[in-house]
């Protein structure tokens, strides 16, 4: 019988960092979707291709960049360094951040065509309404853009579940750390742990599925409105 | 139709794009101001100008507030300003069911120091979507998204109410549903409404004052009649041109059911039993159901043969198969103005000229509720 606790580990760690995450792509991602939805500058097309990146780069690139960023001689070790660390490469800290970067298009991209969908009026209804624009965000444009928030959230979610490239690149293979569970699930297949190997892919076969219905239920839920 | 002081003075220049637009004018504190003029005039722009919704060079006042100056470099801000807007498409919020939608504004009014005090009750009967307010927006027909809209701008307590073309995504028989609602809230409101519309009939039925529009210029402020009575305003020349007129009802004559309506130097005798004594209506009268004689016809089976003197005939002069005479009602002239369209042929051989005493004979009258 294979260690409870070895496989529980990397989907407890998984777990957590998808969580963590989401929120902070949710929090980072959604005034940069308003942003690229409503701002009419004429170099917001340059942002949007930035953050658009992480869609094209080989994973193993940006995991390159992000490890050379996140050790001792970048900016995350600087950051490190404030509380006492080296590098922030090979840490937990260090995959938030880079699973952060690598997911945030796929957050990014269904916020600002939700929020661009539905155009000015709405909003221009709200002012005349006696609402302040942070009003009409939070009561209007957020409602509104409902379903993009979903999608992004499961999407951004379910992609830094899904990582692999970044990982092994930026955090390595530490139990307990950094040992997620795509990782984890190579390491059985590469040791011929065949039995663990299927525990875990079957576990995420069968965790993918509820989360996707389980959002798909919700959304038809809340669609609704009055009786 | 009387002259009130004006609670709203606009001034607006600028452009936008290829259009440029430079407008001033002022309108009453009661009562409705149509904003009138082919598709594409500027009357949209106007109106969301005063809404704050696009900016304009300019001043706008309303009531005693400055809600843009330029001069002191004031702009207030869409939800500054004490204004309801309604807008083409009613624009309900999706999210919200129609209790919602009406309440959004209600909440964040608070106390706006307007006049008008319309109860959340009140505004609901007046508007008859009682029956609705649990409803989605997407479950209700666009005549009642329209009045749901018209609800949700009004209990949000404006000082003023703004409303672009609210009827011009509806089809016929929803117009003629929607419109009586909208008499009933003239009636009911002590609040300036400026509506915009390029439709003449429903300015007929709704509008006291009119701002005559052109190519992004004022090109005439009046009430109603008077502007539709000028020779000089294209209004006049219309096909479908009308003098739409305020009567009082002075005796209802039960054995042949006919009401007299009393209008400015004159009695008309309508058909129906039409409100009490006393009751005020909008009376339109047509450009062509108006025909003059030189004497009073003895057998006839117009009812309505009024004296009247001309004003003025328009074109003056020219080749048109037909001119427009405009009529001072009563004996002296000193009446309601109407006009008649009649052949040149017809004003050559009675030659009808300004200062000629005649009989106007009235064959159809058509009356709407009146505002006031």
């Amino acid at each position: 019988m294979p260690d409870f606790e070895q496989l529980w580990s990397p989907i407890r760690l998984t777990l957590e960092l998808a969580t963590i995450t989401t929120i902070v792509l949710l929090v980072l991602g959604t005034p940069i979707a308003w942003w690229l939805a409503r701002s009419k500058a004429r170099w917001k097309e340059a942002v949007a291709a930035i953050v658009a990146l992480p869609l094209v780069l080989p994973p193993t690139v940006l995991g390159f960049y992000l490890l050379i960023a996140l050790g001792p001689n970048g900016p995350g070790g600087a950051l490190a360094s404030l509380y006492g660390a080296r590098s922030l490469a090979f840490t937990f800290q260090g995959l938030v951040i880079g699973s952060v970067i690598y997911s945030l298009p796929f957050v990014v991209q269904p916020i600002r065509n939700a929020f661009a969908a539905f155009g000015d009026r709405p909003l221009e209804v709200a002012a005349t309404l006696r609402a302040s624009s942070w009003d009409a965000f939070w009561t209007v444009a957020v409602p509104l853009a409902r379903p993009g928030f979903l999608t992004g959230a499961v999407l951004g979610f379910a992609h830094t579940v899904g990582e692999f490239g970044v990982v092994l690149m930026i955090g390595g293979n530490i139990p307990g750390e950094t040992r997620v569970l795509s990782v984890a699930i190579y390491d059985y297949v590469e040791t011929l742990q065949w039995t663990q190997a299927h525990i875990l892919a079957g576990g995420m076969l069968a965790f993918s599925f509820v989360v996707i219905l389980s959002v798909m239920l919700v959304e038809k839920r809340f669609g609704r409105v009055g009786k | 139709m009387r002259h009130e002081p004006a609670a709203i003075e606009a001034t607006l220049a600028g452009t936008l794009g290829a259009f440029s637009l430079d407008v001033a004018f002022a309108a009453p504190a009661r009562g409705i101001t149509a904003l009138f003029g082919p598709s594409g005039c500027g009357k949209t722009t106007v109106l969301r100008c005063m809404a704050g919704l696009t900016r304009l060079a300019g001043r706008l006042k309303v009531a005693d507030e400055i809600w843009q100056d330029d001069a002191t470099a004031t702009f207030r801000k869409p939800h500054q300003r004490h204004v309801g807007y309604v807008f083409q498409e009613a624009s309900l919020f999706p999210h919200l069911s129609v209790r919602g939608n009406l309440l959004y504004g209600a909440l964040r009014a608070g106390d706006t120091g307007g006049p008008e005090r319309l109860t959340f009750d009140d505004t609901v009967d007046l508007l008859g979507i009682g029956p609705l307010l649990d409803r989605a927006p997407d479950a209700l027909s666009g005549g009642e998204r329209q009045r749901v809209a018209v609800g949700r701008a009004l209990l949000s307590r404006p000082r003023l109410l703004l409303m672009d073309e609210p009827l011009v995504a509806l089809d016929r028989l929803t117009k003629e549903e929607i419109l009586p609602y909208l008499e009933a809230l003239h009636e009911s409101l002590s609040i300036p409404i400026v509506y915009v519309s390029h439709d003449i009939g429903e300015v007929e039925r709704l509008a006291d004052t009119l701002v005559l529009m052109e190519n992004g210029r004022v090109r005439a402020v009046g009430p109603l009649a008077e502007l539709e009575a000028d020779p000089a305003l294209p209004l006049l020349r219309a096909p479908e041109a009308a003098v739409t007129l305020e009567g009082r009802v002075s005796t209802i004559d039960d054995r042949y059911a006919l009401t007299s309506l009393a209008v400015p130097g004159a009695t008309l005798l309508v058909p129906g039993r039409r409100g009490r004594v006393g009751s005020k209506w909008r009376l339109r009268i047509g450009a062509s159901d108006v025909s003059l004689v030189r004497r009073p016809v003895e057998e006839t089976t117009a009812l309505n043969c009024i004296p009247a003197r001309i004003v003025s005939v328009a074109p003056p002069d020219g080749d048109d198969a037909q001119v427009n005479l405009v009529v001072a009602l009563g004996e002296d002239g000193s009446g309601a103005r109407i006009v008649a369209r009649v052949t040149r042929k017809s004003r050559e051989t009675l030659a009808l000229e300004p200062g000629v005493q005649l009989y106007a004979q009235i064959k159809s009258v058509a009356l709407f509720a009146s505002g006031r």
